[in-house]
């Protein structure tokens, strides 16, 4: 089921929201990560994730692109539920070859970058659409070029990852993420492996993404950018999500004890 | 650019290492000089089998069973070490007990049982049990004794394979296989471009190891019986002449030779599979770092060490010249 077919079966003009978490649940064995997690992020809307490490922050951002695989609820991306089929009421777990189509439209920016080490810059970007999508060379170039022009990183085409600064290699990373041209992009901690004075160059693409209108799911400890950047502030902790709101609001004027006592350590 | 004067230093010096070296080759240039004039070795035979037809003829052998079953025994070695990190638990004990027999017995054992494979198995059919096979052919008019040496070798050196190529497929970060995934490829894809590129840096040594080690385990082919490998042939020729020893330093000499190709080869395989690795410089040149932008890099005039002058010479210590 696509985005078109579900506005039809809606049966108004709204599209769906970008995600839409419903009661999602993860367990590790007997250790349940996540316990309920719904929420849903509009199109182009920016949605930042904080909370204490081991909260599952990260776990549930790996369940939006089926890195992980859900143990209870529903998500979906664009109207299309993630890792499964529904027919006749029941769910069959889709084929790896249809888990990797879905992936293709949500980019992914890690904590550690994750970037190829034998290849260059360049070569990372263009990788995936020269592979994935099958786009002709001069194109897939012509494209990685610009994208790490946007990213500020022009004159470091032809760099491995290894004689790259960890914020250039994370700025290519996001150049690599952005080559798919996906509708959603999701963060994981990306500046939190970064040396405090690269972050903000990580920081101000991210940023400028944000004013093109991506649509992107931001877990950090930024707050800064957080109150800047962010349409909404999502605190979670334990695995459920405590307390969620306009970034400013939230910040400032917390509802919650734990969510008070969480910022009253990292502000 | 600094206004401080570069560092200059004299040298430290190591007068034991000279000591050592001299005496290293004093003792080599004495048995050297004694082999010459040594009749056991009887050089003049040397050099009379070295370039001899058989011989020759018997190095291009060795060289073919090595190739041909390295050549097999890497693709076996593969699949098997991709068939043991499979999800798939019929697919992995199938691996797992092929280790274990290939890797549980002697290979000289090995190479006794295809030599005997025609007595045990007088033909082989193929088709469905139980009924007419669409194709059958003799053992022993199908497979000749090199044939049989080369899959005795090769089935015997893929479960080493197998564990070295297992070895470098974990050896790299899962965050790679993480970072592939997400961009939408396939486990095929991931594997040949992401996994399998990095995880060469660390197979490729193990492996140049196991080339080398398999042109000398190639000596152990007449258990098939094959004869016509260099050792078997070069042992042959002395049963003739009842004159041994100038016969194994001339099939030393060709496994030497072999050898050292082989070690020039991995060399720039290893070089190959570098790319983009910590500390080593860029394969492109001029496209050193330089100091843009955020890029850590140490700046400063590196302290330059100068060698001693004459001057400067320390009254000869502990032994500074060789003994005698």
């Amino acid at each position: 089921m696509n985005a078109s077919e579900a506005t039809v079966e809606s049966g108004h003009l709204s599209v769906p929201p970008m995600v839409r978490a419903e009661g999602v649940s993860k367990s590790f064995g007997s250790n349940e990560v996540l316990k309920g997690i719904s929420l849903e992020v509009k199109r182009g809307e920016v949605l930042c994730l904080v909370g204490p490490s081991g909260s599952g922050k990260s776990t549930f951002l790996r369940c939006i692109n089926h890195l992980e695989v859900v143990s209870a609820g529903r998500l979906s991306v664009d109207g299309e539920l993630i890792g499964y089929r529904e027919a006749n009421g029941k769910l069959y777990e889709l084929r790896p070859r249809e888990a990797a189509r879905q992936r293709r439209d949500i980019g992914m920016v890690f904590q550690r970058f994750n970037l190829f080490p034998h290849m260059t810059a360049m070569q990372n970007v263009m990788e995936a659409p020269l592979r994935v999508k099958g786009e002709n060379k001069a194109l897939a170039e012509q494209k990685a070029r610009d994208l790490l022009d946007r990213v500020g990183l022009g004159d470091r085409q032809d760099y491995f990852p290894a004689h790259l600064s960890g914020g250039q290699q994370q700025r290519v990373a996001i150049a690599r993420a952005l080559a798919m041209e996906p509708k959603l992009m999701l963060f994981d901690e990306p500046t939190s492996a970064l040396d405090p004075e690269l972050v903000g160059e990580v920081l101000d693409v991210m940023k400028g993404l944000a004013a093109d209108g991506m649509t992107m799911i931001v877990v950090t400890h930024e707050m800064g950018f957080a109150r800047e950047v962010a349409d909404s502030l999502v605190f979670m902790d334990a695995g459920v999500v405590v307390e969620t709101g306009d970034p400013a609001e939230v910040l400032t004027n917390p509802q919650h004890q734990r969510t008070r006592a969480f910022f009253s350590k990292v502000l | 650019m600094s206004s401080e004067s570069p560092i200059q230093a004299v040298r430290l010096r190591h007068p034991w290492r000279n000591v050592f070296a001299v005496v290293l080759i004093a003792g080599a240039a004495l048995f050297i000089v004694d082999a010459a004039g040594r009749p056991a070795y009887d050089w003049p035979a040397v050099a009379q089998y070295v370039f001899d037809r058989r011989i020759t003829q018997a190095a291009v052998n060795t060289l073919q069973l090595t190739v041909y079953s390295m050549v097999i025994a890497i693709v076996l070695g593969v699949i098997l070490a991709i068939m043991r990190l499979s999800p798939n638990p019929v697919v992995t004990s199938v691996a797992w007990f092929y280790l274990w027999v290939f890797r549980g017995t002697p290979v000289y054992v090995q190479l006794v049982f295809w030599g005997l494979l025609s007595i045990i198995y007088q033909s082989i059919d193929i088709g469905i049990p139980f009924m007419e096979p669409f194709y059958s052919f003799q053992t022993n008019a199908a497979l000749n004794t090199f044939t049989l040496a080369i899959i005795g070798l090769a089935l015997n050196e893929a479960a080493y394979m197998a564990e070295i190529v297992r070895a470098g497929l974990l050896s790299v970060d899962r965050g790679q296989e993480e970072a592939a995934t997400a961009l939408g490829m396939g486990w095929f894809q991931t594997m040949r471009r992401v996994i399998v590129p990095q995880s060469m840096r660390i197979i490729i040594p193990p492996t140049g190891n196991e080339v080398i080690s398999m042109l000398k385990t190639t000596s152990l082919v007449t258990a098939v019986p094959y004869s016509f490998d260099l050792y078997t042939r070069s042992r042959d020729i002395s049963a003739e002449t009842f004159n041994p020893i100038p016969m194994l330093i001339v099939a030393s000499l060709w496994y030497l030779f072999f050898t050292s190709i082989l070690m020039v080869g991995q060399h720039f395989l290893e070089k190959r599979f570098a790319r983009g690795v910590g500390d080593r410089r860029p394969d492109k040149k001029g496209s050193a770092p330089t100091g843009t932008g955020a890029v850590p890099l140490v700046t400063g005039t590196q302290p330059t060490v100068v060698a001693p002058s004459q001057t400067t010479n320390p009254s000869s210590g502990p032994g500074g010249e060789g003994p005698r």
